[in-house]
């Protein structure tokens, strides 16, 4: 398989482009393998790719019901960042902030890592105050973090209201200059096509119907496509980890399935240079290259796995759009769907070892999960590999809701819709 | 824009409403005889099927009754609905 | 002035009595009313009107309706410039300025179209395979997208604040009928016969859909009479409502449609008070969609030339219009549809040079074409087209059974490869699409919401069809909603039976070379893109559009999504249906932000909740501060005063005299009946049964969780009668919360309770002087002996019955708390002024509130971060042992409990003079490089105004037992601040409290 170059696609101009080949195989399932991976997203396909790479596991299976990176890998607002306060939370995501910026020499495949920088809008000085605590704890944590003023803010970003009428003014801002966008399907692909070349088997329209567990151990699946075996299965369906976990008898979990709806607008010349988050209700922006401004919103409110959004919420978001930047008023909305959403009830994911022997978890991941994809499957191959988690997601374990070590950096409570 | 049949009012719009999650989840009750486990179950942990789901709503901007609706989390269809405190299936 | 060289001298819709002047780029043309944009840009024989997306290459007016993906311009200027509006869509008006997009200083001679020549190295995805660099970082990649994202995007939006308003509504009907063509109409028509509310919408100015181009004869009449005719009936009827020029852009649950209306869009600007546009919130017990179809385009090389056209809009164009597009047409067809306008484009005086039929077959309207001597050449394709920014010159055609290659000569192609049902809104309702093998299209499959599709939208084309489906649809919606059913009577249609369409989804390539054959004009998807998408593994229709980005350009695929999943499926050797389609995502055609915000924004966005002192506060020069959504005051300067001046005055003279403050924004709750002791004993952490009436408490309640949530004072007005306060921040929660456990979870207790915080109004007087202030207003004896600290009580003040007094502090000062009804609580309030004046009574705001707080060292918002327990604020004592409450069990959680949780504390400076910061980490070490070890943080910082210095609270990993009187640092790196301080006592003020029982 060749390589990906500017030389390649130099290449191929000149001979049609017809030298490519699969991106990644379409192979038949194996009888048995060492890991099964469940769920063909962004987590799913990092975790085998890690596996790999790192752990010196040969014979992968990732199992996707779907077609790869159909879940919200490829339905979210593309926004990468490690502006975390609390301490387990801030070494997890600046981690994965480190293998962002290195991602796309590492998989071959241009990611398209934006570095355009993240500011969340301050319009309190209660709200300032607050954004000083977690960038400061950034900045002890060795995270990038700087705290703009009302001027420094309209320098960025100078679309925004900054008249008298606004409701709620401008303040100031907590930027993270590292944080920005990447191509959401960029990184389902890339990572499919890496972990292929590691010898992964992805196996599409192979959805999970059983697990076979003895004596508290896991021994391998039942599919669409046949039974698998496997002594470790990793569960990384986001979105689906209530249903999914149940076919292992893993019921009740700490965890309420949502919908958050997101939108993109017609394309654009350039407009906002920077990622954008209202601090006095649900919205944020950033454009995309293609163009489109891209604007995520709240969550519908209730459980919900349809990946489709209801008007109100639409209707809100664009409110709080137009109340910050009136600019976007004859801008045109192009389409809106909504993801499905693990919400767990303190907000933040798990990536831990199960009840069952050789069964891990990979899910709750809030809005949060694209920018987590390679931590997550990072410290998931770690879990899976070695049947511990790394130092890194040892707190995201399973049993911390009954132990009460909650990892809230919102501060609402066991109310799944509001974190 | 998801219709619920209030028992009290009638059918509304969703926006007259909030949501309260997991209706089969039942309080422990105040007692020294609950067990911390139960109080963490009923905490924590949810039914969160793909399908009929029981649910708390709060008729918040009506006449501000807890109700218990049964609802498709897939489709949305609205199935039954009933006073916070009775069983779904039981009418007034 | 450019002449209209291509408009007819007679026939079409528009008004040749009045001529419209507008721009476009730097030129001024002329139009009639009744045009489009694009229809008046091809009279003037416009042809080059955009650049596409990628490669810039010259493109044309492509359509006549929503579906166009190659004439989008910038309408108007300035502040009200709209990029990427269709101009199939745009009503002309007199002064319209448009502006075409995409392009450099001109678009004859855009820079960019130098792209075209390197379409071989650009192909599909190019991106994912180049720019990364070889160092492992992302500056190359940046470097590169600075020039992709300027060269990407269509059109500018102005960056200027949008002049105009927009609007929404809401209605609700029996029956919907979205779309007002001739299925729509009859469907309208039936359903409201027997009284049900009908709601008809329709996109265009006027109804008619179809009907207001073709030329069909109905019930003897000219089929535009017949739709004048119903409509003007329609409209009579009181039951009926008919929306013009309007969108229904989404489907959603419950049969709730979201529709656009352009209520000024045909205008230079809204007049009056109208709004630009308005968003319909529909929801309707029965929906019939009448929604038409899009005619599908032919894919062959070099297919985006301008001048090469859909069929259906070049018929359009002639017979609505009156303009005919080009002088020498070819036509190209897979179906008799094509027919129709190879006669039309005759009929109005342009040479046909052929019609070319990818079938065998002869076709119905053949004798027609042959009667007026074109030529018909069967079995044949275009490979090619010739030609270069002014249009297309020729066009290459081979007979598909192999050879007879020739060269036609011609300024116009119009093709066909038939109709696909718009179904858009049904797959958005939450059906499934069916492939109807005999007709090669989609159509609706089972209903999953009470709505069916007619006509077109159907798959059924035929006029008569059309009609009787509707009239059919409208009476059974009409009888599903509780009305009797009425059939109306279908009027006689006069038409030709129409032979089979046998779809050709990619021509073949011509002798030489391989032009690209498009299949996405806006976005400039080939085939060799498809095919690559293939050879790489892209094949699930969704990968092959995120790969391609085939169909997401501002038309959402309406002319190639189904010719691209067409090839696909080709390319993979399977069916249509089972290469599959991608979802439809609402919406249907691109809305405008400014409308789905609706009016609800700018200032009206969360409407500012005041008090009902308000006005008072204004007076006394107060500065405002939002407080959730209420505004408050914060400070009274006065002249030359900081806000730091401010508050440390107002603190000073509010502890040296007397102060006061509205408080109306905190929550209150009445709570009464015979079990409210026993409800406010199971909510609240500490004993409330024995609570004498006329005396207050202060509460903490938890969350289930075991986390401090809310606190505040409750009151024993009576036995059976209790008044709650809490945060300004819950207030809302809080009283949901106490719903849902009287209603859900113990509706044995009688207790009621009612939300009160807009009925009454809350002043706090506080300060030595606060009792004589106060003795002057109320009727009761607020002596220490009458009325100790915590008492409460009903009172007459001011001479305004039904008021309540309390005496509680906020402050830590001798202080009272008046409770007034809402009415009269500017009243009271300027007699409390008017009596503390001879105390030098001073008026003090949110600021002076909170150091007063911070000085005293109570809780509040920054402490109850939703992460601290009642015992890290130091309020573990008041958990009662001896009951159970809500979260009592899991706050004894061993994580909730432990030495080493951060604890509430207060500071100050070690040299006593450097002002501390919230939001501040505590560190050990001074001189720690990252990642560092924090043990705490600074919440709130003020000023102790008596002991003269800076002073902070905070919370610290094992508290004052660990800390007390030992220094740390406060670590504030976003401004490179450090500060040494000691932890100390958060209480730094009458620390006995002996000024609150005074």
């Amino acid at each position: 398989m060749s390589r990906y170059s500017a030389l390649e696609v130099l290449k191929g101009g000149l001979t049609g482009q017809k030298h490519w080949q699969r991106a990644w195989r379409d192979p038949e399932p194996k009888q048995e393998y060492d890991a099964i991976i469940i769920g063909g997203g962004g987590h799913g396909l990092a975790t085998a790719y890690y596996l790999a790479k790192l752990h010196g596991m040969s014979r992968i299976a990732v199992c996707e019901k779907g077609y790869l990176g159909g879940g919200n890998v490829g339905r979210n607002t593309t926004i990468v960042r490690s502006n975390y306060m609390l301490e387990d939370n801030a070494h997890f995501y600046e981690h994965g902030m480190k293998l962002w910026e290195e991602l796309s020499q590492d998989i071959n495949f241009n990611v398209m890592f934006s570095q355009r920088g993240i500011i969340n809008l301050a319009h309190s000085d209660a709200q300032m105050d607050a954004f000083a605590r977690r960038g400061n704890a950034m900045r002890l944590n060795g995270i990038d973090a700087e705290l703009l003023t009302r001027d420094q803010v309209k320098e960025h970003l100078p679309m925004l209201d900054y008249s008298g009428k606004a409701r709620f003014p401008v303040y100031g801002g907590l930027q993270q200059p590292r944080g920005g966008t990447a191509r959401h399907d960029a990184v389902a692909w890339g990572y499919a096509r890496a972990a292929d070349m590691l010898g992964v088997d992805i196996l599409q329209n192979c959805e999970v119907t059983g697990f076979d567990i003895h004596d508290g151990k896991v021994q391998g699946i039942q599919t669409t496509r046949g039974a698998i075996k496997s002594g470790k299965v990793g569960i990384a369906v986001a979105g689906n980890t209530s249903r999914v976990c149940a076919l292992a008898g893993l019921n009740r979990l700490p965890i309420e399935s949502h919908k958050l709806q997101a939108m993109v607008s017609e394309p654009l010349k350039p407009f906002i240079d920077t990622v954008c988050t209202f601090g006095a209700g649900h919205f944020y922006v950033s454009q995309s290259d293609k163009g489109g401004l891209v604007f995520g919103g709240d969550l519908d409110g209730y459980n919900s796995y349809a990946q489709r959004g209801n008007l109100p919420m639409v209707a809100h978001v664009l409110q709080c759009g137009m109340a910050l930047m009136p600019a976007i008023g004859r801008i045109r909305l192009l389409r809106h769907w909504a993801g499905v959403m693990d919400m767990s009830m303190d907000g933040s994911p798990i990536i831990s070892t199960t009840p069952v022997k050789g069964l891990y978890l990979n899910g709750g991941w809030c809005y949060g999960g694209f920018k987590a994809t390679p931590a997550s499957g990072w410290c998931f191959a770690h879990t899976v590999a070695q049947d511990r988690p790394h130092r890194l997601n040892e707190a995201f374990t399973l049993d911390r809701f009954e132990r009460g070590y909650l990892i809230d950096e919102k501060g609402v409570g066991p109310i799944p819709a509001l974190h | 824009m998801i219709r619920i049949n209030c028992p009290w009012c009638g059918e509304r719009n969703m926006v007259e409403f909030t949501y309260g999650g997991d209706a089969n989840n039942v309080y422990p009750g105040l007692s020294e005889e609950t067990s911390e486990k139960q109080y963490f179950e009923y905490t924590y942990l949810r039914d969160n099927p793909c399908g009929p789901h029981l649910e708390y709503w709060h008729h918040v901007n009506g006449c501000r009754q807890w109700i218990k609706v049964k609802r498709d989390t897939l489709t949305h269809e609205v199935i039954a609905t009933v006073p916070a405190d009775k069983p779904v299936g039981e009418k007034e | 002035m450019a002449t209209q060289s291509n408009r007819l001298p007679g026939g079409g819709e528009i008004d040749r009595g009045k001529p419209l002047t507008f721009r476009f780029d730097d030129k001024t043309y002329t139009g009639f009313q009744g045009d489009t944009l694009a229809s008046a840009l091809l009279a003037n024989n416009v042809k080059l009107v955009g650049r596409s997306f990628k490669y810039h290459r010259p493109r044309g007016v492509f359509s006549a309706g929503p579906e166009e993906p190659n004439a989008l311009v910038h309408l108007r200027s300035g502040d009200r410039q709209e990029p990427n509006t269709r101009a199939t869509m745009i009503e002309l008006y007199d002064g319209l300025i448009a502006e075409s997009q995409n392009r450099g200083k001109s678009l004859r001679n855009d820079p960019q179209r130098i792209n075209n020549l390197f379409k071989a190295f650009l192909p599909a995805g190019f991106y994912y395979k180049t720019f990364m660099g070889p160092f492992r970082n992302t500056r190359l990649w940046m470097f590169i997208e600075g020039f992709i994202r300027k060269s990407a995007g269509m059109g500018a939006a102005s960056g200027l604040p949008d002049p105009d308003h927009y609007d929404q509504m809401s209605r609700h009907c029996e029956i919907l009928v979205i779309g007002g063509g001739p299925a729509g109409l009859m469907a309208a028509k039936s359903a409201a016969a027997n009284g049900a509310r009908v709601i008809l919408v329709d996109d265009r100015a006027d109804p008619g859909g179809q009907l207001r181009y073709e030329q069909y004869e109905i019930d003897g009449k000219k089929g535009l009479d017949w739709i004048n005719e119903t409509v003007a009936g329609l409209e009579a009827m009181d039951n009926v409502f008919i929306l013009r020029r309007t969108t229904a852009f989404g489907y959603y649950d419950h049969n709730f449609i979201g529709c656009v209306e352009r209520v000024c869009d045909h205008l230079p600007e809204p007049e009056g008070n109208k709004p630009r546009q308005r968003v319909w919130n529909l929801q309707a017990g029965h929906v019939v969609l009448a929604t038409g179809s899009h005619e599908q385009p032919m894919v062959f090389g070099n297919n985006d030339l301008p001048g090469i056209m859909l069929a259906g809009a070049v018929r359009t164009y002639v017979n609505q219009y009156g303009v005919v597009p080009g002088k020498r047409a070819v036509v190209f067809t897979s179906c008799d549809d094509a027919y129709r306008t190879a006669i039309a484009l005759h009929d109005a005086g342009t040479t046909v040079v052929a019609l070319v039929d990818t079938r065998k077959l002869d076709s119905s309207y053949a004798q027609q074409l042959l009667d007026r001597k074109i030529r018909i050449i069967n079995d044949s394709a275009i490979v090619s087209a010739q030609g270069n920014a002014d249009g297309v010159t020729s066009v290459e055609v081979h007979s598909l059974s192999g050879g007879g290659a020739q060269r036609l000569d011609c300024d116009l192609v119009a093709m066909s490869n038939g109709w696909a049902p718009a179904l858009h809104l049904f797959s958005q309702s939450g059906g499934k699409t069916a492939w109807d093998a005999d007709r090669n299209i989609f159509v609706p499959g089972d209903s999953k919401q009470a709505e069916c599709s007619v006509g077109a939208a159907n798959g059924n084309f035929s006029l008569k069809t059309c009609l009787e489906e509707g009239s059919a649809a409208g009476a059974m919606a009409a009888s599903s909603t509780g009305f009797n059913t009425a059939v109306q009577a279908v009027p006689a249609v006069s038409e030709i039976h129409e032979s089979a369409y046998e779809p050709l989804w990619e021509c073949p390539d011509p002798a030489k070379g391989h032009p690209k054959k498009f299949v996405d004009h806006q976005d400039d998807v080939a085939v060799s893109d498809i095919q690559l998408a293939y050879r790489e593994g892209y094949i699930s229709v969704e990968h092959l559009k995120r790969y391609t980005t085939l169909g997401m350009g501002t038309d959402q695929g309406k002319t190639s999504n189904v010719p691209g999943l067409a090839i696909m499926a080709e390319a993979r050797g399977c069916s249509i249906p089972e290469a599959g389609h991608t979802t439809f995502r609402p919406p249907y055609t691109p809305v405008s932000m400014g409308a789905l915000g609706g009016a609800e924004t700018g200032e009206h966005y969360m409407p500012i909740r005041r008090t009902a002192i308000d006005s008072w506060h204004e007076e006394q020069g107060c500065k405002w501060i939002d407080a959730g959504i209420w505004r408050r005051p914060r400070y009274y300067p006065q002249s030359g005063e900081t806000i730091r001046d401010a508050f440390i005055r107002e603190t000073g003279m509010t502890r040296g005299s007397v102060g006061m403050c509205d408080v109306t924004t905190l929550g209150k709750i009445d709570l009464q009946g015979p079990d409210t002791a026993e409800f406010l004993e199971r909510i609240y952490i500490n004993h409330w049964m024995k609570l004498p009436v006329g005396k207050a408490r202060y509460g903490m309640m938890l969350r289930e969780d075991g986390i401090a949530y809310d606190d505040g004072v409750t009151s024993r007005m009576s036995e059976n009668h209790f008044v709650m306060t809490t945060t300004t921040a819950n207030a809302v929660k809080v009283m949901a919360n106490l719903e849902f456990y009287l209603q859900v979870i113990w509706p044995e207790l009688r207790v009621q309770v009612t939300s009160v915080t807009e009925q009454w109004s809350a002043i706090a007087v506080a300060g030595p002087n606060s009792r004589k202030v106060i003795q002057k207003i109320v009727d009761i004896d607020v002596s220490n002996e009458a009325f100790p600290f915590m008492g409460a009580s009903g009172c007459v003040a001011a001479g305004i019955p039904g008021c309540r007094l309390f005496r509680i502090s906020f402050s830590g000062e001798l202080a009272f708390e008046i409770n007034v009804p809402c009415d009269y609580a500017r009243y009271v309030c300027e007699k409390i002024y008017e009596a503390g004046r001879e105390f030098d009574i001073v008026p003090y705001g949110t600021e002076t509130l909170g150091n007063m707080r911070i000085e005293k060292g109570h809780v509040a918002g920054p402490e109850l971060d939703g992460r601290t327990t009642a015992d890290d604020l130091g309020l573990g004592m008041m958990m009662s042992k001896k009951k159970e409450f809500v979260g009592k069990r899991l706050a004894y959680r061993d994580s909730m409990t432990g030495e080493n949780r951060k604890k509430f504390v207060g500071f100050v400076p070690a040299d006593g003079k450097t002002p501390l910061k919230a939001g501040a980490q505590i560190v050990v070490n001074e001189n720690a490089a990252p990642p560092v070890e924090m043990i705490g943080h600074v919440t709130s910082t003020g000023y102790c105004v008596e002991h003269d210095h800076p002073i902070g609270l905070g919370l610290i990993r094992g508290g004052l037992d660990a800390w007390k009187d030992r220094v740390v640092y406060m670590s504030y790196p976003l401004r490179n601040i450090i500060v040494p301080m000691k932890v100390v006592s958060p209480v730094f003020v009458d620390p006995e409290g002996e000024r609150l029982h005074g």
